[in-house]
């Protein structure tokens, strides 16, 4: 699966897409792989507030829990709600249909300090590279 | 997003077959200092590999398991002394090619290990030991001993340890042994040729809750990878898939089969662990037996349920286990989803007081209170058929 090029990337493995002053988010394919079957998502509730680093919610596998944390401070304004009835779609579509939520950006000129998808594509090949040694 | 994974890392120990779960794609962990697959991809992943082993069959590197033989008494009957003082289930009740599972306890009754014992000969024993508690095990088993008519041998590194788990286990390994499997009971074995080596163990035991063998080869890296690729070949017509530890401890987990450090400790005794029916305080002394004679009587502190989750949410290992108020009355030491129910389920500790079948228990799951029921256990149990394998 390709990494979009108008997404922008997390070193903890969350996209962020921006559409005017609205992001959405969600984790990468890498992400999704490394994690195996999705089985349970908990998303914040619409209004809450999200500081940059900080955990927002968290994606659980069969075998572990997984905090994901906000590549951007915000509000939310949105949360995919279809994720509580199909976890799963996380894993099938991670960049698309498995998008987690939509955030009212606090401050948009701090996406520019997240990795471009190239610069993603060379940190998660180190990463396989480290796990295969 | 945090994956939990820590990268493999050369410090670790690994099993002759590392090489081949690595060229296969699997995912490593850190289990117990070993670099063991946790579940590979192109199985499918976990998921799919707890449903072949309930529907069809999968395959487990189990090569990190230990093995302790006990033997070479020079009086008939000196091992099986050693055996009986060591562990608490009854030993003498085994026929030659018959095995128990059993545990290691300390003097207060609490666990060194849980253990398989087979019975191998005459007066000869062979321990199945956990791979966490290796080193461990193998100082008690020396150390109480001592002085005893018995000769005690580490076999750990000597075989590689294959689990061909799942209702086609029979047919797939039947293609490549002379062992009469339909012969083999339940926890019981044999020796014969398995891949064209000669007095391999064949046991019909397992860690699953589903009907499997574990077999015992050589673990030089040649032959470990020969028979792995043999039982794949022999498997194919029957979906065989290789299986990690994930998919491992979800398979015990729905069978409510200790997992050392989780549901047994050295701070857990066998009457709290509900393994009263392995526990055989009439066959005369052994380790721990003093005590759990005087715990019997004293009563229960804390005892082991099987939970299922009502509200959304699973529970996972350490989780707290708090009552209708808040109070924290125990704690949760094994949880996760389990695949074949498509429920969260999970076993826990809580008061003897609250262990009725239909009590409500909340489980504490980041910071909020999740409802949950006591229900009965094993929460899987498979159909046994008659066997014609």
């Amino acid at each position: 699966m390709g990494y979009p090029t108008q997404f922008k990337y997390s070193k903890d493995h969350e996209w962020i897409e921006v559409k005017g002053d609205v992001a959405t988010v969600g984790i990468t394919d890498y992400a999704q792989g490394e994690l195996g079957d999705v089985v349970f998502v908990e998303l914040p509730k619409v209004g809450a507030k999200l500081t940059t680093g900080k955990t927002f919610g968290s994606v659980e596998s069969v075998k572990a829990v997984s905090e994901i944390y906000a590549p951007a401070s915000g509000e939310v304004v949105e949360a995919n709600g279809a994720l509580v009835q199909k976890p799963e779609t996380i894993n099938t579509d991670p960049h698309t249909a498995g998008w987690l939520i939509k955030l009212k950006l606090a401050n948009p000129a701090e996406v520019g300090t997240l990795m471009d998808a190239a610069a993603y594509e060379a940190y998660i090949a180190e990463k396989k590279k480290e796990a295969s040694a | 997003m945090d994956s939990g994974n820590s990268p493999a890392n050369s410090g670790l120990r690994k099993t002759a077959l590392n090489a081949l779960h690595k060229r296969l794609g699997a995912k490593m962990v850190n289990f117990g200092g070993w670099d063991m697959p946790v579940e590979y991809p192109c199985s499918g992943g976990l998921m799919c590999e707890h449903r072949a082993v309930r529907g069809g069959v999968g395959v487990f590197d189990v090569s990190h398991m230990g093995d302790i033989r006990i033997h070479g008494a020079k009086k008939a009957g000196g091992a099986l002394a050693a055996v009986e003082h060591l562990t608490m289930n009854d030993a003498s009740k085994l026929a030659i090619g018959q095995a128990q599972y059993s545990a290691m306890l300390y003097p207060n009754g609490t666990f060194v290990d849980d253990v398989i014992v087979h019975r191998l000969g005459e007066d000869d024993y062979l321990l199945v030991i956990n791979a966490g508690t290796r080193e461990k095990d193998i100082s008690w088993v020396r150390e109480n001993t001592k002085g005893m008519d018995c000769a005690v041998e580490e076999l750990s590194d000597a075989y590689t340890q294959l689990a061909i788990q799942g209702p086609r286990a029979a047919e797939v390994l039947q293609k490549l042994t002379d062992a009469k499997l339909e012969t083999i009971k339940n926890y019981w074995f044999t020796h014969g040729t398995v891949c064209g080596l000669t007095n391999a163990l064949v046991a019909r035991t397992g860690y699953t809750g589903e009907d499997g063998f574990e077999i015992y080869v050589p673990s030089d890296v040649a032959t470990s990878e020969r028979v792995w690729t043999e039982v794949f070949a022999a498997g194919k017509e029957f979906g065989i898939v290789a299986c990690g530890l994930g998919a491992r401890n979800t398979l015990r987990l729905e069978s409510k089969m200790a997992l050392y450090e989780h549901e047994i400790s050295d701070k857990i005794n066998v009457w709290e662990a509900g393994l009263d029916r392995y526990c055989h305080l009439e066959k005369g002394a052994f380790i721990g037996r003093d005590v759990l004679v005087r715990l019997k009587n004293d009563g229960l502190r804390r005892a082991l349920v099987g939970l299922e989750m009502v509200e959304r949410g699973i529970a996972r290992d350490g989780y707290r286990c708090l009552d209708e108020s808040g109070n924290e009355i125990g704690v949760v030491t094994s949880g996760s989803p389990s695949p074949t129910l498509g429920k969260n389920i999970a076993l826990a500790y809580v008061p003897p007081s609250m262990t009725g079948l239909g009590t409500a228990v909340f489980v504490e799951i980041r910071g909020q209170k999740c409802k949950a029921v006591v229900v009965a256990t094993p929460f899987y149990k498979r159909v046994r058929k008659v066997r014609t394998v």
